[in-house]
């Protein structure tokens, strides 16, 4: 019991009581102890980067896919600073991590030392909390704490700061509390009440809508399941952020589509005309509202989230719902159910007419594009990769910008914790590294990054992490040349001046990928697209696929800056309303 | 109406401002005041004054009071940021016309003057509790206790009459009667 350990050994001991397995970091001097204290630890796997960004994407994708927190192992002053872009990453999309970086020793801190930053300063506004250890008695509690604050209510990052005479001091060690003390800080408090409230909303609603987001995701694979049980029951319109894709079956026809600035023209009108919005786990971003004012004019709305400061932020609700979603929609199931008078035919009779309107916006088929037998087009791309894919358990992760617009468009996931992308931050450089993570949580899995070229390059490094562990994934590139988001918007709001969006002196990426030591594949034909994606997909080892693209294709539809859901710009099928200079531009 | 060129929306029209004052007990840990006034400069909210001081030697607990601005919906948005932070125990907010609560501010001011109008001084200064805290044969300290805008008042009203400096702390807040904010 009075056994004394090291910092070091009370890191790992702490890890190995968190059941962590894998950790991604990026050793230096400031936390040297703590790496030569890892080969006493055989069921802790320490996965090298090649920059630790790309550590803290691996770990955010590593959690994303298997709903435990990722960790990360990081040295001071640069170490931590150049993990702050994946801290905040996972600040915004919610993603629980647990960061350990090194500092320089206790007496050292504040004189400007080797390697010293004020890292809890720089980490406090993108982590859910953060700690300097300054004594060794406070640190098996702390990463305890760690762990609890990461993964408890709205999950997020946070960072534990250790200085490296910390590291080599020796105290007891203590275990976590076995007791699930309920937290202040976690919000499952609904009442019964409310419940009731949203059936009545539910069974008075004419046209009714279900907006879900990434927190069905975070709510565990349960909560996808509730999810499908109420829509089915309810027989209502179900929409989904970015995030939220995989919550319900993307290739069912209650489901209709992304909403957003990229969404499809049915969910956004729907989400516009709507007299009931039923919000789950989402949080009213600026690219789903659109102009505020005009946000669902005539609609109830009512808002089911884990964290009370997103409720009321941007979009005032008529109901409001704290609590985790899967505990919400069982309750709120399980009340329908017990409601013998057949709620279910009644509602589904009422909402015929909503159903049928949403039919008829279905016939515009928003994201439908001219396709080409000279050229590859990337929604094609985007479309042959699904369909060559889905007959197995594929994992989707994406950099930023307009390729990974077209594949949460065009790629359908059936499943929660396939479809991993940098939604709040879009951080270009997110796709391979959280691949890596991906496939370190999911090793016999497909695993596949749909990519930018200009986004690649950003963390192109981790193709050497890849090759290391041996994890095959595939970083399937839209190679346009251009930074097509940025070029698109210049094309559309900036007359053409497509200042400093073209790449001109880009890589050989079929070379570069057998620089790495794994197998490139390129392919600028569409006839040839079908065979080489399944050699890609067949190819046991990491393989970069460079997809030469239309360079001028355009991401649509699209809500452009300040305009509400209903008037979109479509796409060129729909000649007359693709013009945004126009006024009354794509008023329907 | 100028064509929108940003990726970002338009900001729409902004309600009307209420002045609030937040209680925030904290964890007096170091770097807490940092987390709670960081987040006010990061979320764009402004504080117009702030008070802290520990409260609980056993419990360690801080007591911080912040005077801010805001519309309905930022108020309501700042306490539910606050009140995420890991070591706030609680919030609790007034707005500022509330009969309810009590606020002071303290402020000491210097004056520089002959006896006649140090006397001067204390007496325009009668009703917000003066006490004499240094004198000398031509200055004195006075301490005041008043709400912020009495204090400004007041601060202009004395410099006519000797007043060099002035200090003075933040607005802290206390509810009247027997209850007790949980």
């Amino acid at each position: 019991m009075s056994k004394l350990y090291s910092g070091a050994e009370i890191v790992f001991k702490s890890l190995e009581d968190q059941d962590v397995e894998f950790i991604f970091g990026y050793p230096g001097g400031a936390v040297l102890p703590i790496y030569d204290e890892l080969k006493n630890h055989s069921s802790i796997k320490h996965i090298l980067v090649r920059h630790e960004q790309g550590a803290g994407h691996a770990a955010e994708g590593y959690a994303r896919s298997s709903g435990k927190p990722g960790v990360v192992l990081v040295t001071s002053g640069p170490g931590a600073t150049n993990v702050v872009t994946a801290l905040t990453d996972a600040y915004m999309d919610s993603v629980p991590l647990v960061c350990i970086s090194g500092q320089v020793p206790t007496h050292l801190i504040g004189t400007d030392a080797f390697q010293e930053c004020d890292t809890t300063g720089i980490t406090r506004p993108c982590t859910k909390h953060n700690w300097l250890v300054k004594d060794i008695k406070d640190l098996s509690k702390i990463l305890h704490e760690a762990f609890r604050v990461a993964t408890t209510g709205r999950p997020g990052p946070v960072l534990v700061d250790i200085p490296k005479d910390i590291q080599f001091a020796k105290t007891n060690y203590s275990k976590p509390k076995k007791e699930k003390k309920l937290n202040e800080k976690i919000n499952n408090k609904f009442s019964q009440k409310e419940i009731d409230e949203l059936i009545e909303l539910i069974s008075k609603a004419k046209k009714p809508v279900v907006y879900t987001g990434g927190g069905v995701i975070n709510s565990g694979p349960e909560a996808s399941k509730s999810l499908r049980e109420f829509i089915r029951l309810i027989g209502f319109p179900i929409t989904s952020t970015l995030q939220g894709l995989g919550a319900f079956p993307g290739d069912d026809n209650q489901f209709i589509g992304m909403l957003g600035m990229h969404g499809t023209y049915e969910a956004n009108n729907a989400m516009h005309d709507c007299d009931l919005l039923i919000n789950i786990g989402a949080r009213f971003d600026d690219r789903i509202t659109g102009k505020i004012d005009e946000f669902s004019p005539n609609s109830k709305k009512v808002h089911i989230d884990i964290d009370p400061s997103s409720i009321n932020k941007i979009i005032k609700v008529d109901l409001a719902i704290v609590g985790d979603v899967n505990q919400v929609i069982q309750a709120t199931i399980k009340k329908l159910n017990n409601k013998q008078n057949g709620l279910r035919d009644s509602n589904k009779q009422k909402i015929s007419k909503w159903w049928e309107q949403i039919s008829k916006w279905r016939t515009k088929d928003s994201l439908g594009f001219v396709n080409s037998d000279k050229t590859i087009k990337p929604q094609h791309a985007v479309k042959r990769l699904y369909e060559l894919t889905k007959n197995q358990d594929t994992f989707i992760t994406t950099e930023v910008g307009q390729h990974q617009m077209w594949a949460a468009q065009h790629y359908k996931f059936n499943k929660p914790n396939r479809w991993m992308t940098s939604g709040g931050l879009g951080t270009m450089g997110y796709g391979l590294p959280a691949a890596v993570g991906v496939q370190i949580a999911h090793p016999d899995k497909l695993v596949i990054d749909i990519a930018g070229e200009a986004s690649i390059l950003m963390t192109m490094q981790e193709m050497s992490t890849a090759v290391q562990y041996n994890l095959p994934i595939k970083i399937f590139i839209l190679n346009n040349q251009y930074m097509g988001m940025v070029r698109q918007w210049q094309e559309l709001l900036h007359e053409k001046n497509y200042s400093e969006s073209y790449s001109e002196a880009l890589p050989d990426f079929v070379k570069l990928a057998e620089a790495y030591g794994c197998k490139g594949i390129k392919a600028d034909n569409p006839s040839e697209l079908d065979s080489k994606i399944k050699e890609m997909v067949d190819h046991n080892g990491p393989v970069i696929f460079d997809c030469h693209v239309d360079p001028n294709e355009n991401c649509f539809p699209m809500i452009p800056s300040g305009k509400p859901h209903n008037q979109m710009i479509l796409g060129p099928n729909d000649k007359e309303e693709n013009k945004i200079t126009e006024k009354g531009k794509a008023l329907v | 109406m100028a064509k929108p060129k940003s990726a970002y929306s338009i900001p729409t029209k902004v309600g009307k401002l209420d002045t609030h004052i937040f209680v925030v007990w904290v964890d007096n840990e170091a770097g807490v005041l940092a987390r709670v006034v960081g987040l006010f400069s990061g979320r764009g909210y402004n504080i117009e004054s702030l008070a802290v001081a520990e409260i609980d030697q056993t419990k360690n607990i801080s007591r911080i009071t912040i005077v801010t601005t805001g519309t309905p919906q930022v108020i309501d948005q700042i306490k539910l940021q606050l009140k995420k932070l890991v070591p706030v125990h609680k919030v609790a907010d007034f707005k500022r016309e509330d009969k309810k609560v009590i606020f002071k501010e303290m402020a000491l001011l210097k004056i520089i003057g002959d006896k006649k109008k140090i006397e001067k001084c204390l007496k325009a200064c009668k009703t917000f509790n003066p006490v004499i805290l240094d004198k000398t044969k031509q200055s004195a300290v006075i301490q005041i206790t008043a709400l912020r805008r009495e204090i400004d008042k007041m601060s202009k009203k004395l410099k006519s009459l000797g007043l060099i400096s002035a200090s003075r702390t933040g607005a802290i807040a206390m509810t009247r009667g027997a209850e007790v904010f949980k």
